[in-house]
């Protein structure tokens, strides 16, 4: 990357409230680290307002929090296009919320690694490709003027703690806004368990460097998505004569398409949503069950 | 906040910090304040904070409690003001439907010491079952209200909420919302003021509710209606500001501050409640206006009483009465009324957004159980709890759910109509059991039904963040206290056959839930871990899957667990799996359904931690 990426501070100056968004999944510490930065804006005499909502944040769900400082602040929301920072602690929450930053002067900051929810691999056919949004590093920091993608989670794994990630984001995000480094480290010491106190200030150091070195984005590695390019059909076949109806096969379809008849002889009942996993064929100790991709 | 200061009487001028306080702090500061002696809740989102911070006052002064459901909680704040003191409770909108049969008739009996209910509404739905709108019963019931928009206004008026309630004799309900309860923002406190009590009040005529009672407090209801709004036309809550004359906007709580946002130079009237209105202050402001616009959350309540009063306005035409409001739709209602002109920004980047539904945690004991339903292939009914999230894909195990305690009789329904083929098994959470669960499952019994009720036992409220029970051994304030045993409590019903199992015991589980529903009649199981996150996060051993033994089955992909995802690794047309080790909680669930024995206890020192 050619493009220059040293964040210029937010101007905390003006009258309008400065808007900053941190987003990201249930359990990754949203929250915490809104926490922090309100109350670095409220002990430096700025009125605050943090929005967020609980409830489903510790069940892997969708996690938001506004926060707005200033002289003055009406809404306790942002309001679409206005935040002057999306904090995204998950690639596709951060993609979710784009239509919050500014467009023009808007700074994203966000965690290159993907967590992808259950239900984006729900669709379990031969081939079948996971749900998640494909929207590439490469392709958003193109399109968005001052988008910042790194690692975070490597970084924080490297110095023995994924959970740290958090505030090696943070340490991106402080460059963002005028507060000294004494001030950002208290407020961490503060929110994290203490037992982490020592790891999270390393990360949020490397967070900061990394931004002040000039990075923008990481690398494009996350990018590479594989294809498999499988044939999506498959077919059952069961030969009824040599069914025993031991039930074994019913009992481990992952999928429940399988039955015993009343003639106790094992039967397809819903097509559609057989994988074609082999399971029943591997196990049938009878060979009665023979799965072929179409 | 621009707004102007109210009666002097009710903000004695003890001021003495300012402090960064969520709406719901700010109203439990507020009670706190005021004096409360009393409080009870039932922990539901968005309101569980209230109860949570109450619990953070001295014991001396406030006595606070997590009741069995929102009835008992009401009941609990209501016997407090019969005894003479302040007494509170708080609960989410729905609770309210469960508290109204104590609430609609000691609205007749007014209140002798202060009686102040918070409910917390929840308009996007965001954590409930419905978004109903909590003014309507205020109106069904003649109760006052008042509506704070911020946190400070929380603390003012739960606070002011007790005078009103003393003042008029009645109860008061104090409306918050999911935005404001979950808002956190500067709020100036005061000292408590110690009320003295009153003692009880010996007058069977007001306090006991027979026909012939009734039928005398009825008018005085009605009567305290125009009072009240006289009174809230006279105090200094509802806030002119005097701005364009071309339109006026009346509005009410936190939408007050997304009107300030997209059209900061409008004339505004903020009124502090909804019910009843404050009619002179709303009249004198329409006239000072050439159109009048409301903008209200949800159901058009300040708008048919404008049109009531004769008023023309406009407002649900052009404001939506689904979901919550924020800047946007405010905006958009603007734009559509012809107030301000269209913006239409163009997106940076068109995404379409991931669906990322919260799903069960990783080691969550509830998953097991719909395991295992699935395999027998019951007909579930379902409760209100984290377990009703096993409703969506991939485990798709809950074929209904309505709400608190619904699960059993509905499963009585079922059973009664003859029609169901399949076995029938109502599904419900600890909490929830002690909540709604007790009344139907004796009625099961009673009306000698065949069906299966699974208690889903992990020993918490886990949905609303961790609360203590009846069943946990545990106070709100964390001291220890009598415990409700589970299987004693349903043999007791009658209930013949009833058993506890491991709910990591997937297996078992199985040939449990099996035998249950087998069991002609009414059959109890009980599984039985303790939730993975609260009271204490249970991290156990973390499993790992031996790629080399994985088929890609998908197998262990039907938990929906969190920390199993796909690798790039293809066997036979599908991706194997591999277990994410900071997730893995070690409940071995995934261990137990590999067809191929491929997923083991992770080696100390191996892996990718």
């Amino acid at each position: 990357m050619t493009r220059q990426g040293v964040i210029a501070p937010v101007e905390m100056a003006n009258t309008a409230p400065t808007n900053v968004l941190v987003v990201g999944v249930g359990g990754q510490g949203v929250i915490m680290i809104s926490k922090a930065v309100a109350r670095l804006c409220q002990e430096n005499g700025l009125e605050v307002k943090q929005s967020e909502v609980h409830g489903m944040a510790k069940r892997g769900g969708s996690v938001f929090s506004h926060i707005r400082f200033g002289q003055e602040v009406k809404s306790p929301l942002i309001p679409q296009g206005e935040a002057d920072i999306l904090l995204a602690m998950e690639w596709a929450e951060g993609l979710r919320w784009l239509p919050y930053l500014n467009p023009e002067r808007g700074i994203f900051i966000a965690d290159t690694q993907r967590i992808v929810p259950p239900f984006s691999c729900r669709d379990r056919n031969r081939g079948a490709e996971s749900g998640y949004i494909n929207t590439s590093v490469q392709e958003l920091v193109e399109k968005v003027p001052n988008a910042f993608a790194m690692d975070a989670t490597s970084v924080a794994t490297e110095l023995g703690n994924a959970r740290a990630a958090n505030t090696v984001l943070l340490g991106a995000l402080s460059t963002a806004l005028e507060f000294s480094q004494e001030e950002w480290h208290r407020v961490i010491a503060e929110a994290v368990p203490p037992k982490t106190v020592g790891v999270n200030k390393e990360a949020f150091v490397k967070g900061r460097h990394w931004v002040e070195s000039g990075e923008t984005a990481t690398d494009f590695s996350s990018d590479n998505v594989i294809s498999l390019k499988e044939p999506r059909e498959s077919r059952l076949e069961i030969t009824q004569a040599w069914c025993k109806g031991c039930d074994i096969c019913v009992k481990m379809c992952p999928e429940r398409c399988l039955q015993l008849d009343q003639h106790q002889i094992v039967q397809l009942i819903d097509e559609k949503r057989c994988t074609g996993c082999r399971l029943c064929e591997w196990l049938c100790p009878d060979f009665a069950i023979s799965v072929e991709a179409k | 906040m621009g707004r102007e200061p109210a009666g002097e009487e009710y903000y004695p001028d003890d001021e003495v910090e300012v402090l960064p306080l969520m709406g719901n702090e700010a109203i439990a500061r507020g009670a706190w304040e005021a004096g409360v002696k009393v409080a009870s809740a039932y922990p539901g989102t968005p309101s569980t904070e209230i109860l949570e911070s109450m619990a953070n006052f001295p014991a001396k002064e406030v006595e606070a409690q997590w009741a069995t459901n929102e009835k008992v909680a009401v009941d609990v704040a209501i016997g407090a003001s019969f005894a003479g003191v302040r007494a509170f409770a708080a609960m989410k909108h729905v609770g309210v439907n469960v508290a109204s049969d104590a609430l609609m008739s000691q609205t007749y009996i007014g209140a002798h010491a202060g009686l102040v209910i918070a409910v917390c509404d929840d308009p996007g739905i965001h954590s409930s079952q419905n978004e109903q709108d909590t003014r309507l019963f205020c109106r069904l019931g003649n109760i006052p209200l008042l509506e704070p928009a911020d946190a400070q206004e929380a603390l003012d008026y739960t606070r002011l909420a007790f005078e009103i309630s003393e003042t008029f004799d009645t109860p008061v309900i104090v409306r918050s919302s999911t935005r404001l309860s979950h808002t956190r923002s500067p709020v100036r406190v005061g000292n408590r003021t110690e009320i003295d009590c009153r003692g009880f009040n010996e007058n069977p005529q007001k306090n006991v509710m027979i026909p012939s009672h009734a039928r005398l407090s009825h008018p005085k209801l009605i009567e305290r209606e125009s009072r009240v709004g006289e009174y809230f036309d006279q105090i200094d809550l509802n806030h002119w500001e005097r701005g364009d004359q071309k339109v006026g906007i009346i509005t009410v709580g936190t939408v007050y501050s997304y009107v300030k946002e997209v059209l900061p130079t409008a004339s505004i009237l903020k009124l502090a409640s909804s019910y009843p209105l404050a009619r002179e202050t709303i009249s004198d402001f329409c006239n000072s206006v050439d159109r009048v616009l409301v903008v209200e959350e949800l159901e058009p309540v300040i708008e048919e009483g404008l049109k009531v009063m004769g008023i023309a306005t406009e407002g649900k035409a052009f404001f939506p009465r689904v979901g919550e409001f924020s800047p946007e739709v405010v905006r958009q209602g603007l734009e559509s009324a012809g107030v301000i002109e269209s913006l239409a920004p163009k997106p940076l980047l068109e995404v379409e957004p991931l669906a990322r539904p919260p799903v069960l945690c990783a080691g969550c004991p509830h998953t097991s159980s719909y395991m295992a339903l699935r395999g027998l292939n019951a007909r579930v009914l379902g409760d209100i709890g984290c377990y009703t999230l096993a409703a969506i894909e991939p485990l798709e195990a809950i074929d209904t759910c309505v709400a608190m305690g619904s699960s059993i009789g509905n499963a009585v329904g079922m059973a009664k109509a003859g029609t169901e083929t399949r076995p029938l098994v109502a599904t419900i959470g600890d909490s929830t059991f002690l909540h709604a669960g007790l009344p139907p499952l004796i009625d099961a019994v009673y009306n000698e039904v065949d069906i299966t009720v699974l208690i889903l036992d992990n020993s918490t409220t886990a949905m609303t963040g961790g609360q203590d029970h009846a069943a946990t051994g545990k106070t709100l304030r964390g001291e220890q206290t009598n415990r409700v045993k589970f299987d004693e409590l349903v043999r007791a019903t009658g209930v013949k056959w009833v058993k506890t199992v491991d709910s990591y015991d997937l297996a078992t589980l199985y040939q449990t839930i099996r035998e249950a529903v087998e069991f002609k009649g009414v059959a109890v199981v009980i599984s039985d871990r303790p939730c993975v996150l609260d009271p204490v996060k249970i991290k156990g051993q973390p499993f790992e899957i031996k790629a080399e033994l994985c088929v890609a089955c998908q197998s262990c992909m039907n938990l929906s667990c969190p920390a199993l995802v796909w690798t790039d690794e293809i066997f036979d047309g599908h991706r194997k799996v591999k277990i994410d080790a900071p997730t893995c909680m070690g409940c071995s669930l995934c261990a137990q359904v590999c067809p191929t024995d491929a997923i083991r206890l992770q080696q100390r020192g191996s892996g990718n931690q």
